[in-house]
């Protein structure tokens, strides 16, 4: 596995060590560690990480500094790999992290940290341009009953769902106990039915998540 | 001991003197009141003159304030009741102070008082001048008991008149230096009394569900938690996979402890809400709801916390509603701000035919933006489509981060 290069930014001193040492640990170099949203911007700037692990809520304003540094980033280096962190995950963020369209997006919530492996796997999967969406984002935008997503099948949104944590075919067919071709066919049916032209897989990924969380405000 | 007659009429001769010293006092008063209003009269006229009155007129209205004050005092005491100053403003060196003082109306009041107060007391003192007169010269050269009873006849109608003088200065004072608060104002008094009732025990309701959820919720989650590490810590070495089994467990509950936090916290102040303001808490709160919702927002800067918090709840309230009850396919949600008014309006093409009176969803909307003195009003015909609007009063406050400001209508 080839060594990744991140920065990581998170104002509390123990998860910021205990993030360091889980990457380090991982293969992951980590080569800054910030702890307020102008020094993440800069860091961002000055080393180009192959991901940036940021946690939403950081100094000065305890806000949403983190995740607008993180976006401002994206915004200067078009795609550059951002895993955003938190206490709480809400689907407009989601969307926003997203609005780009260009993947290497990551959000989830601070508890899955402590799930080692598959945190590092997200971590891996961001850096080489997937999505890693807590399965919470998606898990507050059930119950629609209306919208463009009301023409997927139950079992094209269960798949949209695993679709929008980041999982490949491959993994989805283990979750559902169906076959790898059965997933794609899936995935065909649902970009069809979101009118999303075919473009790079990776993209369209992409895409019909960002589907799924505009689906609300797009009627 | 004494017998109850003379008794009576010295307690009568005391009261009756008390009675005339008081009314002296009254027509002392009266006429430095006379010269104080005069001084304040002369202050206004000159201020135009390089602003010579000015000195003069807060010196002026600093004395009439600590007369008025004396009097209200001497007449609440007459009266048995407090007479409370009903002023909005406080005499000072400062400009504006002697701005608002010249705004406040009982400032007007004191002086009309001062006015009819001199009136009162020229009559009182040349009344008073004729009985002496009369009674004075009553005791000249005799002319068979003439000079007696004229002198009689005097006292008599003094004694008979003090009281009422003494009344008519009373009466004065209550009338306008203490004036009884207009309807309007009783009936705001009453209105903000019940919504402050409301908004406590709205409040004290929260503060007990808090407390439930924490106590039921996280507090035995993280007991368990406690519990099933020690139990793994037992059987560590003798039993490895059990242990594993155990730890598993303990984080799973960790897991549902944190998930339950993140709910409560939602509940009490929504982090959206916190990082955004009221425009990304709305259109987040709009994000969540089973009904595709068409946001427009447009508000130059942030209101005030209570308030947004108040709005974003009433706002989520509305939202939950169209889900649950209103058969609607879309909704619209829009906020803005005009006039110093705030504006959120959510609709929805839903069945219609909703009723304030009978849904708590609704009552507590109303609750939430009472408190404020917002307001909100439902129109929902059978057949729909239902709107809510609510306003609130509120003038917002100077942008405190550009970011704060968010429009959006993806439409």
């Amino acid at each position: 596995m080839p060594t990744l290069r991140a920065v990581v930014a998170e104002d509390h001193v123990l998860l910021r060590d205990g993030l360091i040492r889980l990457l380090e640990a991982n293969d992951v170099d980590v080569v800054d560690a910030v702890d307020n949203g102008p020094m993440l911007a800069r860091a961002l700037r000055e080393h180009v990480p192959d991901v940036a692990v940021v946690d939403v809520r950081l100094p000065p304003t305890f806000t949403d500094e983190g995740l607008v540094a993180a976006i401002a980033a994206r915004r200067e280096t078009p795609g550059l790999p951002v895993l955003v962190l938190s206490q709480y995950v809400e689907p407009l963020y989601a969307r926003e992290l997203l609005a780009d369209g260009s993947g290497g997006v990551g959000y989830l919530l601070k508890d899955r940290v402590g799930h080692v492996e598959e945190f590092v796997e997200s971590v891996r999967r961001v850096a080489s341009g997937g999505t890693a969406m807590d399965a919470e984002v998606i898990g507050q935008l059930v119950g629609r009953t209306t919208g463009p997503l009301t023409r997927l099948t139950d079992r094209e949104r269960e798949v949209l769902h695993h679709v929008a944590q980041g999982r490949s075919n491959t993994a989805i067919a283990q979750a559902l106990f169906v076959g790898e071709k059965a997933v794609g066919k899936h995935i065909g049916s649902i970009f069809g039915k979101l009118d999303l032209a075919p473009s790079d897989d990776d993209n369209r990924r992409v895409r019909a998540v960002l589907a799924y969380l505009q689906s609300d405000t797009r009627s | 001991m004494t017998s109850p007659g003379p008794a009576r009429l010295r307690g009568h001769l005391l009261r009756q003197g008390r009675a005339a010293a008081e009314l002296a006092c009254a027509v002392v008063v009266g006429t430095v009141a006379f010269g104080t209003l005069v001084c304040f009269g002369l202050g206004l006229i000159l201020i135009p003159v390089f602003g010579i009155g000015v000195p003069v007129v807060i010196g002026a209205l600093g004395a009439l304030r600590r007369i008025a004050g004396v009097v209200r005092g001497r007449a609440g005491t007459a009266l048995g009741a407090e007479l409370t100053a009903p002023y909005t403003s406080t005499p000072s060196w400062a400009w504006r102070d002697l701005r608002s003082c010249l705004r406040d109306p009982q400032t007007w009041r004191d002086a009309v008082w001062a006015v009819a107060n001199t009136l009162l007391t020229f009559a009182t003192v040349l009344v008073g001048y004729i009985l002496a007169q009369i009674g004075l010269h009553g005791i000249g050269p005799a002319t068979f008991l003439v000079p007696q009873i004229l002198l009689v006849l005097a006292v008599a109608i003094a004694w008979w008149t003090i009281p009422w003088a003494l009344h008519l200065f009373v009466q004065l004072a209550r009338l306008l230096l203490a004036p009884p608060p207009d309807p309007g104002l009783r009936r705001r008094v009453a209105q903000l009394t019940e919504s402050r009732a409301a908004t406590v025990d709205a409040q004290a309701a929260e503060l007990r569900r808090i407390e439930r959820d924490l106590h039921d919720g996280a507090q035995a989650r993280l007991a368990a938690v406690s519990i099933t590490l020690g139990l793994a810590a037992q059987v560590l070495r003798t039993d490895p996979e059990r242990a594993f089994t155990l730890l598993a467990e303990a984080r799973a509950d960790a897991g549902t402890a944190q998930s339950e936090l993140r709910d409560l916290v939602r509940g009490i102040h929504p982090p959206v809400l916190a990082d955004r303001g009221l425009a990304g808490g709305l259109e987040a709160a709009a994000l969540l709801c089973p009904v595709p919702v068409r946001v427009e927002i447009a508000l130059p800067h942030r209101p005030q916390a209570p308030v947004e918090s108040a709005l974003y709840f009433a706002t989520t309230e509305a939202l939950t509603n169209i889900g649950r009850h209103a058969g609607a396919t879309r909704a619209w949600l829009h906020a803005g701000h005009s006039d110093g008014t705030l504006c959120v309006l959510v609709g929805d093409d839903g069945h219609g035919g909703a009723d304030p009176a009978a849904g708590t969803g609704l009552r507590g909307i109303a609750r939430r933006l009472a408190a404020f003195d917002g307001t909100c009003r439902v129109t929902s015909p059978p057949g729909g489509p239902t709107e809510i609007r609510m306003e609130l009063p509120c003038p917002l406050s100077e942008p405190s981060s550009p970011r704060t400001t968010s429009s959006s209508g993806t439409g």
